[in-house]
């Protein structure tokens, strides 16, 4: 591997602007993280038109450091006040929450840090190294190649994204038709434009990512307006001790991994980890009864899990221009306005980007770790700001933002109608994600596919001969085919025996308890003199 | 009849809070306290947690009163929360802590004192705490 091009991203980084923006996109994402109801896509989507008057590296930064700084952010608010600000921080409330109430929420938030950071690095670290490797398939990629990984994202994120599958396929079909609107590429012919001039271009992607989850996410959020505060909480003893340290390093390795590897793939993403990584830790631990209860490990396996997941997301963006999820999505977005297409080009074509924007994770992680502490209390202190005084404010800034990109009001109309779009999509259970990745990657895929149908002088066979592509396709039909055979399988086993379909759900909370008798003989010879700690924390309980 | 107390945990607050279980426990009748936020934040500085809710029931308790927290949103009409709850547990007098306010402040802002005090048709106890 090369390592000059590495170094070079450093300098990149350590220019002060891009620092400055790197601060700016940590601190931000840790607010956005703390409240709920504004994620890191409707913020990135809001700050899209700021991107326009910086540098790609330098916007690319900020945007990235929201939605890592996101993940750190939404700690805070599951542990202090049991309201997850994000959502992959839900399984964070019921340990941290716990642990909050014995008075140990500084250590809760401590270890979450520490567990964050070190899942950042991890994630960078192998990032770093996996990469380039993709990438060098870069120069075998043509249109055929780009169509399939276009349509392979397209599918990947609808397919495992969560909610209904079903909706997420009409979701990404209406992203698809947007991207159709406007001036044919090839032939010139208008689509959809309803002869008017301001649709002859086509939609922008900004005023759609910026209503779809911008506004629509305010909207949404409206709607808890009555429901009731919490009392503001207290924190003290910010420093894990020793002891916590030691008990959750096992933890915090292994929700590295586990976030590192569901990251990578389309639709898995930072709230799959998080809960993968929680469930691993209940089932590897010899006292599952202490998780809910206050478990350390139960913060510290979830928080390292969404952040690696966080980071290891730009993987398949920053190597084969797949966005992994709706946030990264947005990413996506925002560096098409700068005229980059993300994909296997990007490390050979723009390094200094490349490089720059994964170095700064590095530089990011350190001012998160640094900065999460001590501002715990100005970030509770925002949630005290009513809805009634934050979402006009939002929207306003939302409809400034997307009239000051192209001076055109016909945008704020968009942004409205999209806005409006994407309440009601939430409203009747549709992902917005599927959408918005599907205009993304729409225009991209029509005109890989119609120029390679012309290099294949329109003969589709062509797509599967070729290597690459060949490969891809296979892949697409697999995960094609493989639901629909779950579907036929279960279908066929309910149809043998009722009680046999939902084996597996009441399986594993069957397992539990018939395990535990098996296991305790055979283990407690050998394991008295390290669990001691367990029955200790039981008795404390009880004597509560 | 019970006494009813208008609470938020700052000094006027706290005043009227130890005035108002003095005066329940020489009318022998039980305290209701009223603890209204106003709704719409995630966190609410007014609410009064767990924490103060039990040294508030044993500060009650010490004094031999009834004690009972009530905490309904009022949004934007505090003094129709108090008058709505002085109805219904029929308070023989409520309890409202005061403090000083600028004219300027009060122009705007208008005051919530005031307006239980010219609002209400009950006996009021205004309490100031102590400077």
């Amino acid at each position: 591997m090369d390592i000059a091009p590495v170094i070079d991203g450093f300098g990149v980084v350590l220019q002060p602007e891009n620092l400055l923006y790197c601060l700016i996109g940590v601190v931000v994402g840790m607010l956005v993280g703390v409240l709920p109801g504004l994620g890191p896509a409707a913020t990135i989507a809001i700050l899209l038109p700021l991107t326009y008057a910086v540098e790609p590296v330098t916007a690319i930064i900020m945007l990235a450091g929201i939605f890592y700084g996101a993940q750190y952010g939404g700690t805070i608010t599951s542990v202090l006040l049991r309201l997850p600000g994000e959502a992959s921080s839900v399984v964070t409330v019921f340990d941290g929450y716990a642990l909050a109430r014995q008075g140990k929420a500084g250590t809760a938030l401590g270890i979450a840090a520490i567990g964050s950071f070190v899942g950042g690095t991890v994630s960078i670290i192998a990032l770093t190294l996996v990469a380039p490797f993709i990438a060098s398939f870069a120069l075998d990629f043509g249109p055929p190649e780009y169509t399939m990984l276009a349509l392979l994202g397209i599918l990947l994120v609808a397919a495992v994204g969560n909610g209904s599958r079903t909706k997420a396929f009409v979701a990404a079909a209406i992203g698809l038709l947007l991207a159709t609107v406007g001036r044919d590429g090839f032939t010139g012919a208008e689509r959809f434009t309803f002869e008017s001039l301001s649709m002859a271009d086509g939609l922008d992607f900004v005023p759609i990512a910026m209503g779809i989850f911008g506004l629509a996410e305010i909207l949404h959020s409206l709607e808890n307006r009555g429901k009731l505060g919490k009392p503001p909480a207290k924190v003290s003893n910010p420093w894990p001790s020793r002891k916590d340290l030691k008990q959750s390093s096992g933890a915090i390795g292994r929700g590295s991994v586990i976030g590192f590897v569901l990251g990578i793939l389309p639709g898995g993403g930072a709230v799959l980890s998080s809960l993968a990584a929680y469930g691993l830790e209940k089932k590897r631990s010899k006292t599952p009864e202490r998780f809910g209860k206050g478990a350390i490990e139960g913060v510290a396996a979830p928080e390292s899990a969404n952040n690696a997941a966080a980071t290891s997301s730009f993987i398949p963006l920053l190597t084969l221009g797949i966005p992994a999820n709706a946030t990264i999505a947005v990413i996506f977005g925002a560096l098409l306005i700068q005229g980059i297409t993300p994909g296997p080009g990007l490390v050979e074509d723009h390094p200094e980007l490349f490089w720059g924007v994964v170095n700064s994770m590095y530089i990011g992680n350190i001012l998160l770790l640094m900065m999460s502490i001590p501002l715990v209390g100005l970030f509770v202190k925002i949630l005290t700001i009513r809805a009634s005084i934050m979402a006009p404010i939002t929207v306003l800034i939302t409809l400034i933002g997307v009239y000051t990109v192209n001076n055109n009001s016909f945008d704020i109309v968009l942004v409205i109608v999209f806005g409006v779009l994407g309440y009601l999509m939430k409203k009747a259970g549709f992902e917005p994600g599927p959408l918005v990745l599907a205009f993304v990657l729409g225009s991209l895929l029509e005109s890989n596919a119609r120029r390679s149908l012309i290099l294949f002088d329109g003969d589709v066979a062509g797509f599967a001969t070729r290597p690459i592509s060949g490969t891809l396709l296979a892949v697409l039909v697999v995960v094609l085919v493989l639901p629909l055979l779950g579907f036929v399988l279960r279908r066929s086993l309910a149809g043998r025996g009722g009680p046999a379909a939902p084996g597996p759900g009441g399986g594993a909370t069957g397992e539990t308890p018939s395990d535990s008798p098996s296991d305790s003989p055979s283990d407690s010879p050998s394991d008295t003199p390290s669990d001691t700690d367990a029955p200790e924390g039981r008795t404390k309980e009880s004597s509560r | 009849m019970t006494v009813l107390v208008g609470y938020v945990d700052t000094a006027p607050g706290n005043a009227a809070y130890e005035a108002a279980v003095a005066e329940a426990a020489r009318r022998g009748e039980p305290l209701v306290v009223l603890n209204s936020p106003q709704g719409g934040a995630l966190v609410d500085k007014a609410l009064v947690g767990d924490e103060r809710r039990a040294e508030l029931a044993s500060v009650a308790a010490a004094a031999g009163v009834a004690f009972e927290l009530r905490q309904p949103t009022h949004h934007d009409d505090l003094a129709g929360a108090i008058a709505a709850v002085a109805d219904e547990v029929d308070a023989s007098v409520v309890v409202i802590g005061i403090r000083r306010r600028s004219p300027v402040g009060k122009l705007f802002l208008g005051s919530d004192a005031q307006r239980v005090l010219l609002d209400l048709d009950r006996p009021i106890l205004a309490v100031k705490p102590r400077s």
